[in-house]
C-alpha cells in the first residue's frame, strides 16, 4: 500500500502564515483552543485545485482573526476518494476530537461522510458540495450548506436563458447523478423547447461527437454542465468547430482557476454564479484583496466558498460555545457574518437563500476573468426545502 | 440523420482512433518486445502534453511545442528505462504493474509541485484553426484533420522502421527470441531503451496534440491508457497493425455508438429516457466489442499465439 498522506496541524494561534506543507505547530501561547476544525478537502491529484482554493480561503478567514478567535485546524487530503474521506473523519472524530467538520468538494464525498458526522453529534458545514439528498428528506440540523444546492446555479442559467429570449436550448452533462441533476435544473427554470438533450461519459475528454450533433441540430443556444477537464475540453473544442451559438452554463467551468487554460474561446460566455469578484460590499473587496496579497493569484467562487465557511464559524463562536451545541447551532443559523456575497442568510433546511448573479468572462489585462452582467434569481431559495422537516 | 453529419462522425472517429493510435503503438510495441506492462504510459503522454504547453508559454511557436513534447517524453522514458523499468523485465506482470503504478503516482504529483494544481493553457496554431470545407459541403475543424494526418504519417513511418530496417529487424528479433537475438551479438540492453524511448515519444508527441484541444491536466493520462489497452488487447499484443486497426475499429465505434445509440433507442422510446439509456451503452460499448473479439479470437485480431 502506497500512501503520500501528508498530515499537517495548522494552528491558526501562533502560525502567522499558511504553507500547505510546513508542519506548523504554533505554539498556544496559554489557553486553550475554543474549537477544533477538522478540514478534509482534495489536495492531490485530479480537481486538487478546487480543494486547494477552498483551504486557502478558509485559511485566510482563520488567519485574518488571528489568536484570539482560538481556532485550531487540522487539515487533511481526501485525494477524492470517498473511502479516504471516511476514514479521515472518523479519525478526525475519535483522535483528533474536532468539533466542525468542513471542506469537501465533491458531492458523493460529502454523501458517504456527512451522515455519520453529523449522527455523532458534529456539526459539519459545507464549502462547496450541496446534494440535494442533504436538502430534502436528509436535511439534519447540525448540516449547514454555506455555498448552495446544487440545482441553483443550473436554475439560474434556466432563467437567464428565458430572460435572453433563447427559445431552443440544446443541453449537455455527463451521465452521473450532479449531471442529471444539472439537467433538470436547467428545465425547471427554462421555458423554451429542447433541440437536443444529450449526456455524455463522465472524464470524457473529446465532445467532436456531441458538437457536430450541435452543429446538425436547429439549436439556437447551447447550455452545459461539464466542470473541470471536461469544460475545458469542451470549450476549446466548440470554438474550433466555427459554431457561434450563444453558450450559458453554471460557473464551475468558468472559475477563476480554469478560465486561464481555456483562454480566449471562453471570452464572452454567460456563466452563473452565487459570487464574482465585483460584488460590491467592503467585505468582499477586502477578501479580493487579501487573498491576492497572499497567494499571488484571484480568488475562484470556491475560495469565497471557504472564506465565508470560516467567518460563518468565527462568527457563531463569538456568541456561543461550540459544546453547547444548541446554542452554536443557533448562532450558526443566525448567520451574522459579512458575506462576500453580500446578502446571505439559511433556509429552514440550512441551506442558502440568495441571490445569484449572471457573469460574462471578460479579458482584464492578461487575466481571464467574470464580470456581473445581471441578477439571475433574486433571493433564491432551493425546492428541496419543503421536503425538509427542519423549521 | 442526414449523410453529412454521419461522415463528420466518422472522421471524428477516425481522428479518435488515430490518437489511440499513437499512445497503443508505443505501449504494444513495449509489450511485444520487451514482455512489460507498462502503466506509466500514461504519465509520459502527460509529459509530453505539458512540456508541450510550457514550451508553447515561453515561445509561442506550436513547432517548437510539439518538438519539446518529443523530446522530453522520449528523455523521461529512456531515464525511467535505465532507473526503474530495466529492473523489473525478469520479474513476473504483478511486480511490473505495480513499480509502473507507482510511478505514475511520483510522475503526478512532481508535475503538481512543478506546475501546480491547475490546467495549463495550451491552444492550437492560429495557422490550423478553424474549420475548412470538405468536398460534398462538409465544415470540418482543420486541426482535426491534421491530427488525422500526422497519425497516419507516423503508421506508415513505423511500418517501414519495423519492417525495412535493420533496427526494426532487430525489433523483430527481439519479439520472437530474446535469447537468441542476445547470443547472435546484439546489444539488447540499448535496444530496449531505444524502444522504450521511441514509444514514450509517441505517447508524448499524441499528449500534446491532444492536449491543444483538450485540458492539459495532472492525471489526463490515465482515462486514455485504458483505452489504449482496450485497443492492443483487440488488435493483438505486440502487432503494430493490430494496434493500427484496433485504433480505428474502437474510435470508430466509441464516436458513432455515441450518436447512433441514442437516436436508435429514440425510435421505440421516450426521448430522455433513450438518451441516458443508449448513452450508458454507448460508454460499454467499446468493452462490448473487445469481449466479443476476445471470444471468437483470443489473441486478438492480428495476434500470434
Amino acid at each position: 500500500m502506497i500512501s503520500t498522506k501528508a498530515k499537517q496541524t495548522l494552528k491558526a494561534f501562533g502560525a502567522a502564515s499558511v504553507l500547505a506543507l510546513s508542519m506548523a505547530t504554533g505554539a498556544a501561547a496559554g489557553g486553550h483552543a475554543k474549537a477544533k476544525i477538522g478540514l478534509i478537502t482534495t489536495l492531490t491529484g485530479g480537481g486538487a485545485g478546487l480543494g486547494v482554493d477552498v483551504r486557502d480561503g478558509f485559511m485566510l478567514a482563520i488567519n485574518q482573526a488571528g489568536d484570539g478567535a482560538g481556532v485550531e485546524v487540522v487539515i487533511e487530503d481526501d485525494q477524492r476518494k470517498p473511502d479516504v474521506a471516511v476514514k479521515l473523519a472518523d479519525e478526525m472524530i475519535q483522535s483528533e476530537k474536532v468539533d466542525i467538520l468542513t471542506g469537501i468538494i465533491w458531492s458523493n464525498l460529502a454523501l458517504a461522510v456527512v451522515p455519520g458526522a453529523v449522527a455523532q453529534g458534529k456539526f459539519y458545514l459545507s464549502p462547496n458540495a450541496g446534494p440535494f439528498q442533504l436538502a430534502g428528506k436528509g436535511c439534519h440540523e447540525n448540516y449547514f450548506n454555506v455555498a448552495w444546492q446544487n440545482d441553483n446555479l443550473h436554475e439560474a442559467a434556466g432563467a437567464y436563458a428565458n430572460e435572453a429570449g433563447y427559445k431552443n436550448s440544446f443541453i449537455l452533462a455527463p451521465n452521473y447523478p450532479a449531471g442529471q441533476d444539472a439537467l433538470k435544473g436547467y428545465k425547471r427554470m427554462y421555458g423554451g423547447d429542447l433541440a437536443g438533450e444529450l449526456y455524455t461519459k463522465l472524464g470524457q475528454t473529446d465532445y467532436a461527437a456531441e458538437i457536430a450533433q450541435i452543429r446538425a441540430s436547429d439549436a439556437d443556444s447551447v447550455f452545459f454542465f461539464l466542470p473541470g477537464g471536461m469544460g475545458i475540453s469542451f470549450l476549446k473544442q466548440y470554438a474550433d468547430s466555427g459554431i457561434d451559438l450563444p453558450v450559458v452554463g453554471p460557473a464551475f467551468s468558468f472559475d477563476q482557476g480554469i478560465l486561464q487554460a481555456v483562454g480566449e474561446a471562453a471570452l464572452g460566455v454567460k456563466n452563473t454564479s452565487q459570487w464574482n469578484k465585483d460584488i460590491d460590499n467592503a467585505a468582499n473587496k477586502a477578501f479580493v484583496e487579501t487573498f491576492q496579497a497572499e497567494y499571488g493569484r484571484l480568488p475562484s467562487l470556491y475560495a469565497s466558498q471557504g472564506f465565508d465557511t470560516a467567518n460563518l464559524i468565527l462568527s457563531a463562536l463569538a456568541k456561543a460555545d461550540v459544546k453547547d451545541a444548541d446554542a452554536f447551532r443557533a448562532a450558526l443559523k443566525e448567520a451574522d457574518f459579512d458575506s462576500v456575497r453580500g446578502d446571505f442568510k439559511f433556509g429552514n433546511n440550512n441551506h442558502p437563500i440568495q441571490d445569484i448573479y449572471v457573469r460574462e468572462v471578460i479579458k482584464e489585462g492578461d487575466v481571464f476573468t467574470n464580470k456581473i452582467i445581471a441578477t439571475g434569481l433574486t433571493d433564491h431559495q432551493d425546492v428541496h426545502a419543503k421536503d425538509c422537516a427542519l423549521q | 440523420m442526414s449523410v453529412i453529419l454521419l461522415i463528420e462522425q466518422v472522421l471524428n472517429g477516425l481522428q479518435f482512433g488515430v490518437m489511440l493510435f499513437l499512445m497503443a503503438a508505443g505501449l504494444t510495441l513495449i509489450f511485444g518486445v520487451m514482455g512489460l506492462i507498462n502503466l506509466a504510459h500514461g504519465s509520459l503522454y502527460m509529459v509530453g502534453a505539458f512540456a508541450a504547453a510550457a514550451v508553447a508559454g515561453w515561445t509561442g511557436s506550436f513547432l517548437l511545442a510539439l518538438a519539446a513534447s518529443l523530446a522530453a517524453a522520449a528523455a523521461f522514458g529512456a531515464l525511467i528505462e535505465l532507473t526503474v523499468i530495466r529492473r523489473l523485465y525478469a520479474r513476473d506482470h504483478l511486480d511490473q504493474v505495480l513499480a509502473t503504478f507507482a510511478l505514475i503516482l511520483i510522475f503526478s504529483e512532481a508535475t503538481r509541485w512543478t506546475f501546480g494544481s491547475f490546467p495549463l493553457f495550451l491552444d492550437t496554431p492560429d495557422w490550423l484553426s478553424g474549420t475548412v470545407m470538405l468536398p460534398g459541403g462538409i465544415e470540418y475543424s482543420l486541426y482535426r484533420l491534421t491530427i488525422i494526418g500526422i497519425g497516419l504519417v507516423v503508421a506508415v513511418a513505423l511500418f517501414l522502421l519495423i519492417s525495412k530496417t535493420r533496427v526494426g529487424m532487430r525489433i523483430r528479433a527481439g519479439e520472437n527470441d530474446r535469447e537468441m537475438i542476445g547470443a547472435l551479438g546484439v546489444d539488447i540492453s540499448i535496444l530496449y531503451t531505444l524502444v522504450f524511448a521511441l514509444g514514450a515519444a509517441l505517447a508524448g508527441l499524441s499528449g500534446a496534440l491532444v492536449g491543444a484541444i483538450q485540458s492539459v491536466e495532472v492525471g489526463m493520462g490515465e482515462p486514455v491508457l485504458i483505452l489504449a489497452f482496450v485497443v492492443i488487447v483487440i488488435g493483438g499484443i505486440g502487432s503494430i497493425k493490430g494496434a493500427l486497426f484496433g485504433a480505428i475499429l474502437v474510435g470508430l465505434t466509441d464516436t458513432l455508438g455515441r450518436t447512433l445509440l441514442p437516436v436508435l433507442f429514440g425510435t421505440f422510446m421516450e426521448a430522455s429516457s433513450a438518451t441516458t439509456i443508449g448513452s450508458a451503452l454507448a460508454s460499454m460499448l467499446i468493452y462490448i466489442l473487445m469481449a466479443g473479439v476476445l471470444v471468437f479470437r483470443p489473441t486478438g485480431l492480428f495476434g500470434s499465439a
